[in-house]
This record gives structure tokens, sequence and C-alpha cells, in this order.
């Protein structure tokens, strides 16, 4: 897998190439700003890219807008994007064209090598990965929203299991039911959230967002 | 009518001057000292009332008193202190020279208008048909320069008469624009007061800002020593443990590391939500109105905003007004049990106006110790003020004004 790398700090730059590298992924190019992101990515064509939100020279929001312009460039370029803290308007930004391949997580997460390369593995193949803390923030911020009122306590777990980005698999272990329930309460949030039936990723891109827009 | 008044508050004038001198005179022998006070309050009640009569016509005249000294004791030195104050106040003085030149002032400003009106009549009485029995002795009777004794006569009176009226429409507004400059020369603010009150307000609200800094310092203090110092203590700690424990018992290093790593990630919460707390990322990564955004989103209530910011605001003005919105933000879900609210944030003519609608049960005020008590101070270190109006059963509307500069953007937040 070909990866392209963008964050400023050099230490946790040369950890985090460290342990992509550890787990079999090609850093094809490590820079620090935005304009050189999108100059690597246009050249690589990587598998994902990597991108901090925070890069000079403005240390705003430089990173994010770098990822969203190189994403218009190159429809459904896989994009994890790493923050100090998690933003719900940003996850909001990023999800907005309703395709997947986009991860929005907390630098934190890279203390957890496994969880890490699972969710950069999960992004490059088209899927989701979101912070836990902006799915909990999703779910106590739109609880009384009119769409999220159909569905079951249950239904709910298995939706905020989606949005982290979990598999059917990976959401059947963890609520410890069979691989046929999970998969019938997903196809119930579809008919609730009354998502037409396409590729499964991208519904389950989609029922996040009918939270975002509720 | 106009005139009227002003020559009556002339005759007030007089009354309270003689009467206000007599007892300040007294209050070198001491009795005037129990009178003082309720008279001082009469003086101010009239003159407050010229001064909104002035503002009335266009001149708006603000109060030159100095404040009140808090807790004034009830007994004989209280009133003493009282008098104190009251004699101390230039403005005082300057209330009773205008009381004495209003008697005289006011009275030729009001009764040249009342002049005017009775001249009027007296035209148009005369060229009705007055001057007939008038004119009965075969003198006739002098309007203006017309002798009236025919009727070609009582008409050109009644011409005069009539130009006499147009004089006194036309010069009645002048008088009281006259009257109001007159008030505003002696009831406003010198700018010797002016600038003493500023400095006062200044004195005031920096104290107030201090106060709120140092509270401040204090809260991030001790949340970096009760918090993330613990955490990377214990860190260090356990790391100490795994070294001993490495080649003894390597299950028991592999259990410990993992507490090391929890802990590393715990101290990083404690860290982020305190960063949060002193200036928020989202603030600093894009601005004010998407950082009010932000705070709707992750606010359990439906919150509108609507922005209308031309650039970028003064850091700290930004972070006055994205706290003070969060509190309020906060005190709707708590306090008024809102179902919605609505934020709006405007600049225009070098103010940025804030104001969030809820509604909720309403009643909210500004008691000491309480949020929005700390707000106003928040924003009175800006010379900014809030203005809270909440009757009970909602719904509450908060208004903030900041004076401030924008300045271009230096990022687009799209």
């Amino acid at each position: 897998m070909r990866v392209v790398l963008a964050e400023d700090l050099f230490l946790l730059r040369q950890g985090i190439i460290q342990l992509l590298e550890a787990y079999d992924c090609e850093v094809v190019a490590a820079v620090d700003n935005g304009t050189d992101l999108r100059q690597a990515i246009a050249e690589h064509r990587p598998d994902v890219a990597v991108v901090d939100v925070r890069l000079p020279p403005t240390f705003t929001t430089e990173g994010l807008q770098a990822a969203l312009l190189a994403r218009r460039e190159q429809p459904g370029l896989p994009i994890l994007v790493l923050s100090q803290h998690v933003e719900q308007m940003y996850a909001r930004e990023l999800l907005a064209d309703g395709t997947g391949g986009i991860g929005y997580l907390l630098k934190d997460s890279v203390l957890d090598d496994g969880q890490f390369i699972d969710a950069v593995r999960r992004v490059a193949a088209g899927g989701m990965a979101m912070d836990p803390t902006v799915v909990a923030q999703l779910m106590t911020s739109h609880s009384r929203d009119q769409p999220l009122s159909a569905l079951t306590a249950r239904e709910r777990e298995v939706l905020e299991l989606m949005a982290e980005g979990c598999s059917n698999t990976a959401i059947a272990q963890r609520l410890t039911v069979s691989e046929g329930a999970a998969a019938k309460h997903i196809s119930n949030i579809f008919s609730k959230l009354m998502l037409p039936p396409s590729s499964d990723s991208n519904r389950r891109v989609l029922a996040v967002l009918a939270y975002l827009n509720a | 009518m106009v005139g009227a008044l002003i020559a009556a508050g002339a005759l007030a004038s007089i009354v309270l001057f003689v009467t206000t001198t007599y007892f300040v005179i007294l209050c070198v022998i001491g009795i005037g000292f129990l009178a003082l006070p309720h008279l001082t309050t009469a003086v101010r009640w009239v003159c407050d009332l010229n001064r909104r009569a002035a503002a009335r016509s266009g001149v708006p005249v603000e109060r030159p008193y100095r404040p009140e000294p808090e807790e004034i004791e009830r007994d004989i030195v209280g009133w003493v202190r009282r008098c104190k104050w009251i004699l101390a106040d230039p403005a005082s003085w300057r209330d009773l020279l205008w009381l004495l030149l209003n008697s005289g002032v006011g009275l030729l400003l009001g009764c040249a208008p009342a002049a005017m009106l009775y001249y009027a009549g007296e035209g148009l009485a005369l060229a009705c048909g007055l001057w007939q029995p008038v004119a009965a002795d075969g003198t006739g009777r002098w309007y203006a320069f017309i002798t009236v004794d025919s009727w070609p006569a009582a008409l050109a009176a009644a011409a005069a008469a009539l130009v006499v009226f147009a004089g006194w429409l036309h010069l009645s507004p002048w008088v009281l624009k006259g009257h109001a400059y007159f008030v505003l020369f002696l009831l406003g603010p010198t700018q010797r007061g002016r600038l003493a009150s500023r400095v006062r307000h200044l004195a005031e609200t920096r104290s107030g800002a201090l106060d709120i800094q140092a509270a401040e310092l204090r809260r991030i203090e001790r949340d970096l020593h009760d918090g993330a110092q613990a955490r990377l203590v214990s860190l260090g700690l356990t790391l100490g443990a795994v070294d001993r424990q490495l080649d003894r018992n390597t299950e028991e290093a592999r259990r410990l590391l993992h507490d090391a790593r929890s802990s590393s990630v715990q101290a990083l919460r404690e860290l982020r939500g305190l960063v949060r707390g002193i200036h928020p990322p989202v603030l600093a990564e894009r601005g004010l109105a998407d950082a009010v955004r932000a705070l709707g989103l992750a606010s359990p209530l439906p919150v509108t905003v609507l922005a209308d910011l031309p650039g970028k605001l003064p850091d700290p003005v930004e972070s006055a007004v994205y706290f003070s919105v969060s509190e309020l933000l906060t005190n709707a879900l708590k306090h008024a049990d809102a179902r919605q609210v609505e934020v709006a944030l405007r600049y225009a003519d070098g103010a940025l106006r804030g104001q969030v609608t809820d509604d909720g049960r309403g009643g909210a005020e500004i008691s000491a110790g309480s949020g929005l008590e700390g707000i106003r101070r928040r924003l009175a270190s800006f010379d900014g003020v809030l203005e809270i109006n909440s009757p009970p059963g909602g719904p509450t509307v908060m208004k903030m004004e900041l004076p401030c500069a924008s300045s271009s953007p230096k990022t687009s937040s799209s």
C-alpha cells in the first residue's frame, strides 16, 4: 500500500513513517505543508493520504483544506485526517461528497498501532474510520432529531459502530451477536433512513451523513 | 405651550435654587445636613427632567454625577458623608448655577414664544371684528404698524398676525433647541468630569479583567497539577515497574505497559480539554463565526447560527465572545429548558453585536456570582455591554455589544 503523509512535527512524522513501514506500507512521500501535499498526491497517486489538519504556514486548517482540494481534483482519493482535537464541523466537510475512503481520527490513535493501521487500511479500501469522540458527539447533539428517533436503541448502537468504521463482522463481535443479526440491523437502518440500495460501503457513509445533515 | 413649560421650569428653578443655597449655607452651622440630601435628590430630579427634554430635542446630555459612595450608615455620620459626597461633586455646584441662570434664561426663552403667540392671537381677534368696538371712539388701535380702523386694515392686520404665527411656529423648535444646548452647557459632564468617569470605569474594568485572569490561571494550574501532571508521574512510575519486571515477569510487564499507554492517552485527553478551555483550537483555526457554529453543532440543542463578520476580529475579542456564547448556550440548556436557540453575530459601525435568543422559560437575571455576571465583567473589559431581556415565561434575549476594529481576513473560512 502506497501512502503520502503530511505532518509538520518532525518526531511525529518519523514515528508514523516507522509505524506504517513496520506494517508493510510504503511511504512514498512525507511532507510538512499543504502545497507540497497536493504536489505529492498529484505526482505519486497514493492509495491513501494521511494528513494532519494543522499545517504551516498558517497553522490553521491548512491540511484539511489541501486534502479537500486534492479530493476535488482526484475524486474518491482516500484520505485519513489526523487532528489534535476532533470537531464535528470538519467531519461534516470531509463526508460532504457522500463517498467513502474517509477517515477522521484523533492523533492519539497512532498510540494504538493496531487500530491505527486498521483504520488506514479501511480508508484505503474505500471505507470509513471516524473517531469514537466524533461519533459520540453526533449521538448527543442530534439525539432529538427526527430520522434518528425512528431507530431502536440497538440500531443506534449499530449505527455508532458503523460510523466508527466497523465491518459487519466487527459489529457482530463488539455487540456479541451473530453476523446475520448485525446484517439485519444494518438493513433495517438503511430502510428506516430511506437509503436506496447501492454499494454497501457507500450506503454506510450515507447513513452517517443522514445524521450529519439532520 | 412649549414656552409655558420652560417658563414653569424657570420658576421652579429659582425656588429650588434659593432653598438649596439656603441649606448649603446652613450646612456650615450643621442643620443643613439633614435637608441637603433630600433637596439634592429634588434638584437632580429637575435637572434630569431637563436632560431628558434636551435629549428629546436631539441633544443627548449624560448625567455627570459621581457614583454614590457604597454603604452609607443611616446615622448622623452617614448624613455628613452623604453631604460631603454631594458638596465635593462639581456637578452639584453646576446644577445650582444652572438653577440660577435658568430662572432668567428659561423665563426669557419661555416667555418669548408665549408673547408671540399672544400677539398673533390679538391680531386675529382684532381682524375678526374686535376692532369695531375698539375703534368706536374714532381712534382705532395699532397692530404692528397698522392702525386697525377699517375692514381693509383689519385684513392687513390678519395677514400680519399670520406672519407672527408662522414666526412662532418656526421659532418654537429653535427655542427648544437653544434651551437644550443651554442644558448641555451646564448640566452635561465637563471634559474633566468625563475623563474622571472614564478613568473610574477603566480602573473598575481593569481590576475585573485581572480578577478573571487570575482565576483562570489558578484553574489552569489546578487542572495541570491534578490532571496531566499526576498522570505523567504515574506513567513514569509504571515504566519504572516495567523496567523491573521485564526480565522476571514478561506477562506482568506487558500488562503494566498497557496501563502506561492508557495513562498517556488519559493525560492527552486532559491536556486537550485544558487547551480547549484556554484557547479553543477551532477558534484558532477557523475564526469566530465557525467556532460558534461548532459550538452549535456540539450542543444537544438545535442551534441556528447567523453570522455576518467581515474579517478577523482581535483575538481577545473573539475569545471573549466565544466563551460568552458558550456560557449562554449552556444556560439555555441547563436553566432555561429551551428547545431551540438562535445565535446571531454581526459586525457593523465598529462594533461586534451578538444576540442569543432561546425559547426557554426566561427569568434570567444578572446577580453577583452568576455566570451572567462573569460574562458582563468579561465583556466590560472591552467596553462591551451585556443586555438581558428575559421575562418570566420567556423568551430570553441576550444582547452583547463590543466596540472593536476588524481587519481584513487572514484566511478564508471556506
